[in-house]
């Protein structure tokens, strides 16, 4: 048996369509729409006018305080505007538009740099270089990188998790990324390790992806500080604290950081733009994505630069195919229906789901049957169904004694829910209602 | 793009194949093999009463949703059917129509709509309308037809009772365990069901396939017929060992009277058993031991009925003391 | 048999006794002193525990008019000026005179001048389609049509009307409690001044897009061109980005702005009808022209 994490998870069907198509490199749009706001935390300062002449991996937008993070032109041209777009969260969000420069060749041939193995940088510049080159967090969550790896003094770090899990259903974006990457992903975790002076990596990879597990233990047959955890396939795996119990077995405390139990955990998404900051001097400005869907004809991986429009993405797969009635950013349990396909790719787009009216249509919600499947499957140990009782009632105060901030948003309840109950939707909007709470009375 | 607009709504965008619709049908699935037996047991008799018990719960939660609480009328979803399907294995096969309306009327009416329908009901709704008729009606309810003569013909009340009725008089009248015994059905009839008793009771071979279907389905987990059975066991088991010629052996308790069809199909009714783990054990030993004491030193035979509804009242209770261990959190919460 | 009932009616009257008794001492021992005061004042108060004033239930405000040593800036708005003057003259401290006010939705996004472009499917709260997107319209600032606003109303003085999508207020049974617009999380519902026989001019839209993209959602949408500026004597409209406002205190009611809106974003109740309006094709003309100078202006 495999390592797993033992409350709660659910095993949705995996479709991984893609899983064996490589990553193609996506043509160059001709305008892209940057939104400034691309990661957790304060969102970037403009430092761009219109007309202003850009070159690929000019800084546009700097860092608006410690939790946020540098923004980079994904191509070389011209701003043309700075307004504002509906951009993933469904609202209208500042943008930069640049008009890419068809006669730049920067921005056209791709040159495949050769595998750089000797890290020469000490690890403050190398954290200096993170920060600089607008890292974040690519599995999703989008949390500036530089804020994770910035560790407090007399913080005891014992070990490094690589999240090589993707235990979303149909997004194979890391698990391409791994195969085609492997050397450079190692050469990366050796680049984090040093920046923090750890001397013990896990890359953590779920049984379904048996290529990249064996891939990475040929690789690490001779590093004595690397290993590979393969892991039973079990959503949501990828959430970092169910990845650190399951590989180390540590429970991270509630309302703590895998950082108390002396762990970080790192995306291999995130290792790869960081090799590439620091080897190649390569800011964050493409990621990989997985466009899918059970319809559509060339379902893809694709190197994609940030702001690119997601029509572009649709169209190199051939156009959304009849009947479709949702548009996924992200992968079908944790991801965000977007209201037409104009909005860009940001940091955090590890895929793109197309999906059609039987898959899209929600059930309709009745009674609770208290069946406690919800309670089952809580990889939090939390009761979704009191939560949501609780929370539709506007007893705030207790679904915050109830643990409701401790919620991770997996979706799992919802997903089993015989009853199609919202259950994550009151809870998301209990845990919106509870920070507001907290706000007031501090 | 197509014609229709995009729909949006907040993850996950996926869901599971389980509705409760299907969950319902998968019960009355697992109750397939004892209604056989308890048709080649009792005859026609047997389908009248349940098919007159399921007609009257469906058509009181119809009429109730439509005149009385002008609600949307949820029939269609199983549960009405379920609950009349259960009532009816708790009968004797050759009650009068009108009680089985009567108990339905109970069921559906007082222990279902009245809490405001399915997922708010406390009590089993089939085992109120069959404790409500056994109260009501005790003669009746405790009339069972001998099952070899009436495998064929339509039942006529000629009274059988059941190997625990049985036992429970003998010790009464002083006999011992021993004289008893000879009394008593062969195990093998108490296995496949050749015995006296409620329509769908008998068969514990029957049961058994069902519960399994059940527990391979995921319907139920094994928490709760484990550790009911489990505990009915034990305490009968004790006594026996103390005392072989006072108590009947837990063997017999485990086969006869509605211990299985309980444990597997009346103790884990999704609505009212508790909704973590750790409180389905709670609850499931509870009825087991309520269970025993009523069997052991009651003046009924019978306890499985009255010991589920007992636990019912106490499931809210369990599940604001049970509740699952937070991730990450050091100490379980308050345990009562 | 006489001894049976004869014992039973003993029984009970001692168990009466009995309880009464410990009844007695428990209330003796738990009592807890509280200001005759309050009683006095909540009896005055509405008793509507709608929660407009800001503490939850009328008690609880009752509570703090008599706790408070300055009770000005306290105010019930259910019962209005009449009972705090009462409330003053009982606890002889000074209250603050507020000039009544109505709740007034600005929002005119019916469902044929403000298309739907997506499907929402969740839970029918305000609350959380606006937590996850724009709404089902592309006006990111009007109303979601879910009725919060109506579900908080404790005074039935709000409903939905189903052939628009949008909240009525009943003005007759409005209380301006405030609930609904705390409820709105796009903060569409405003209390405004109750002026004499109910007359109402105000912006009914809070767009602030710019002209073009605010016109392409919703065609009542105010598309900040300014005119109602240009022509208000009392400077009474202000411009918030592409979006103008009445400021009730100094609108005095001329009407002059309404006519003017090419629009129509700007809403007159229970006025007497005018004279005639315009002919309806010079309108349309008008307004393409005045959408298309506004997008010249601010698309650079």
């Amino acid at each position: 048996m495999f390592k797993t994490f033992q409350i709660g998870g659910i095993h949705p069907p995996e479709n991984k369509i893609t899983s064996t198509s490589s990553i193609k490199r996506l043509t160059v749009p001709k305008t892209v729409y940057v939104p400034i706001a691309q990661h957790i935390g304060i969102p970037s300062e403009i430092i761009v006018a219109v007309k202003d002449k850009v070159t690929i991996g000019q800084v546009i937008a700097k860092s608006g305080g410690y939790v946020s993070s540098n923004i980079h032109s994904p191509v070389a041209g011209v701003v043309t505007k700075l307004d504002k777009f509906i951009d993933t969260s469904g609202y209208k969000k500042q943008c930069i538009v640049i008009r890419t420069d068809e006669k730049d060749p920067s921005n056209f041939n791709e040159q495949e740099y050769l595998l750089k193995t000797s890290i020469e940088l000490s690890p403050k510049e190398i954290l200096q270089r993170i920060t600089d080159f607008g890292i974040v967090g690519l599995g999703g969550a989008t949390f500036p990188s530089h804020v994770k790896l910035n560790v407090r003094e007399g913080t005891t770090l014992d070990c490094l998790l690589i999240n090589g899990v993707e235990c979303e259903p149909y997004l194979t974006a890391d698990h391409r990324l791994m195969l085609e990457k492997s050397e450079e992903i190692i050469v990366g975790i050796k680049i984090v390790m040093r920046a923090l002076n750890i001397s013990k990596a896990i890359i953590g990879i779920e049984n379904n992806k048996k290529d990249a597990i064996d891939l990475f233990k040929n690789l690490t047959k001779n590093e004595s500080t690397i290993q590979v955890g393969t892991l039973q396939v079990k959503y949501p795996q990828g959430g970092e604290k169910q990845l650190v119990k399951a590989l180390l077995n540590r429970d991270v405390p509630i309302n703590g950081l895998p950082l108390d139990v002396g762990v970080i955990v790192h995306n291999v998404g995130t290792i790869f733009a960081i090799y590439e900051a620091i080897q190649h001097n390569k800011p964050l400005t493409e990621r990989v994505v997985t466009v899918t869907g059970k319809n559509l004809k060339n379902a893809s991986n694709f190197w994609v630069k940030i702001g690119t429009p997601i029509n572009n993405l649709i169209d190199a797969v051939g156009g959304l195919p009849e009947g479709t009635r949702k548009i996924v950013n992200g992968g079908p349990m944790m991801g965000k229906a977007i209201k037409n396909t104009d909005v860009p790719v940001t940091k955090g787009t590890s895929g793109i789901l197309v999906i059609s009216e039987n898959e899209a249509s929600r059930g309709k919600s009745e009674n609770c049957i208290r069946c406690g499947e919800c309670v089952f499957v809580c990889p939090m140990g939390l009761e979704p169904y009191l939560l949501m009782n609780l929370v539709e009632k506007n007893f705030i105060d207790r679904a915050s004694s109830e643990d409701i901030n401790t919620c991770i948003e997996c979706g799992s309840c919802s997903y089993v829910c015989p009853s199609h109950r919202p259950l994550l939707d009151f809870i998301r909007f209990g845990k919106n209602s509870e920070k507001k709470l907290q706000t007031v009375k501090n | 793009m197509s014609s229709q607009s995009i729909i949006i709504s907040a993850s996950p965008h996926i869901h599971s194949d389980r509705t409760s619709k299907k969950l319902m049908y998968d019960v009355i699935i697992a109750l397939v093999p004892a209604f056989l037996v308890s048709l080649y047991v009792f005859g026609i008799s047997a389908f009248f009463v349940t098919a007159i018990a399921v007609i009257s719960c469906i058509i009181f939660e119809y009429l109730i949703q439509t005149f009385l609480l002008k609600t949307t009328v949820t029939i269609g979803d199983g549960s009405a059917l379920l609950t009349g399907i259960l009532l009816a294995f708790n009968l004797p096969s050759n009650l009068p129509i009108w009680m089985i309306i009567v108990g339905s009327l109970v069921a559906i009416g007082v222990a279902k709509m009245s809490f405001g329908g399915l997922g708010f009901n406390i009590f089993n709704p089939a085992l109120v309308g069959r404790v409500f008729l056994l109260i009501s009606f005790p003669v009746q309810m405790t009339m069972w037809p001998n099952p070899v003569e009436n495998s064929i013909k339509i039942a006529d009340a000629v009274t059988g009772a059941t190997p625990l009725g049985i036992i429970k008089e003998g010790l009464m009248f002083g006999e011992t365990m021993t004289e008893i015994t000879s009394k008593l059905p062969s195990y093998f009839d108490m296995f496949f069901g050749l015995i006296g008793g409620s329509v769908g009771e008998m068969s514990a071979f029957a049961l058994l396939l069902g519960g399994i279907y059940l527990l391979v389905r995921r319907v139920i987990s094994w928490h709760i017929p484990i550790s009911m059975l489990g505990s009915i066991a034990l305490i009968t088991g004790i006594f026996w060992l103390v005392s072989p010629e006072q108590y009947a052996n837990p063997l017999i308790h485990i086969l006869t009277g509605g211990a299985l069809l309980g444990a597997f199909f009346m103790a884990t009714d999704l609505v009212t058993s508790p909704m973590t783990k750790k409180g389905m054990i709670v609850f499931a030993i509870g009825i087991g031991i309520i269970t025993a004491v009523i069997r052991l030193f009651g003046a009924y035979p019978e306890g499985v009925s009255f010991a589920i509804l007992i636990m019912n009242a106490f499931v809210p209770l369990i599940n604001s003391n049970f509740k699952p261990k937070r991730f990450g959190a050091k100490i379980k919460s308050k345990i009562l | 048999m006489t001894d049976s009932i004869l014992y039973s009616v003993f029984l009970l009257i001692s168990l009466g006794g009995l309880a009464a008794v410990i009844l007695y001492f428990v209330s003796k021992k738990f009592y807890v002193y509280e200001n005759p005061l309050i009683a006095e004042i909540e009896d005055i108060l509405p008793a509507a525990n709608c929660a407009g004033c800001g503490s939850l239930g009328c008690k609880a405000f009752a509570e703090k008019l008599v706790l408070s040593e300055d009770i000005s800036n306290l105010f019930c708005p259910v019962g209005g000026n009449d009972t705090m003057k009462l409330v003053a003259t009982k606890l002889g401290k000074e209250v603050s005179e507020k000039d009544p006010t109505i709740a007034v939705v600005r929002c005119q996004g019916s469902c044929e001048v403000r298309p739907k472009t997506t499907e929402f499917q969740g839970p029918r709260t305000c609350a959380i389609s606006a937590m996850i997107y724009s709404g089902e319209t592309d006006c990111e600032y009007g109303c979601l049509g879910d009725g919060d606003c109506v579900k908080v109303c404790k005074f039935d003085a709000m409903y939905m009307d189903e052939s628009t999508g949008l909240p009525i207020i009943l003005t007759d049974k409005c209380t301006s409690c405030g609930m609904c617009v705390t409820a709105c999380p796009r903060n569409i519902i405003e209390m405004r001044p109750r002026n004499k026989k109910d007359l109402k001019i105000y912006v009914g839209c809070l767009n602030q897009d710019k002209g073009g993209v605010a016109k392409k959602a919703c065609s009542l949408a105010c598309i900040g061109c300014s005119k109602c500026e240009e022509i208000c004597p009392k400077d009474a409209v202000i411009m918030i980005n592409t979006l103008a406002y009445i400021d009730p205190v100094l609108c005095t009611l001329c009407r002059k702005c309404v006519p003017i809106c090419p629009t129509n974003s700007i809403v007159e109740t229970n006025f007497p009808p005018k004279k005639e309006k315009k002919v309806d094709n010079e309108k349309a003309d008008e307004i393409s022209e005045i959408v298309k100078l506004v997008k010249v202006k601010m698309d650079v």
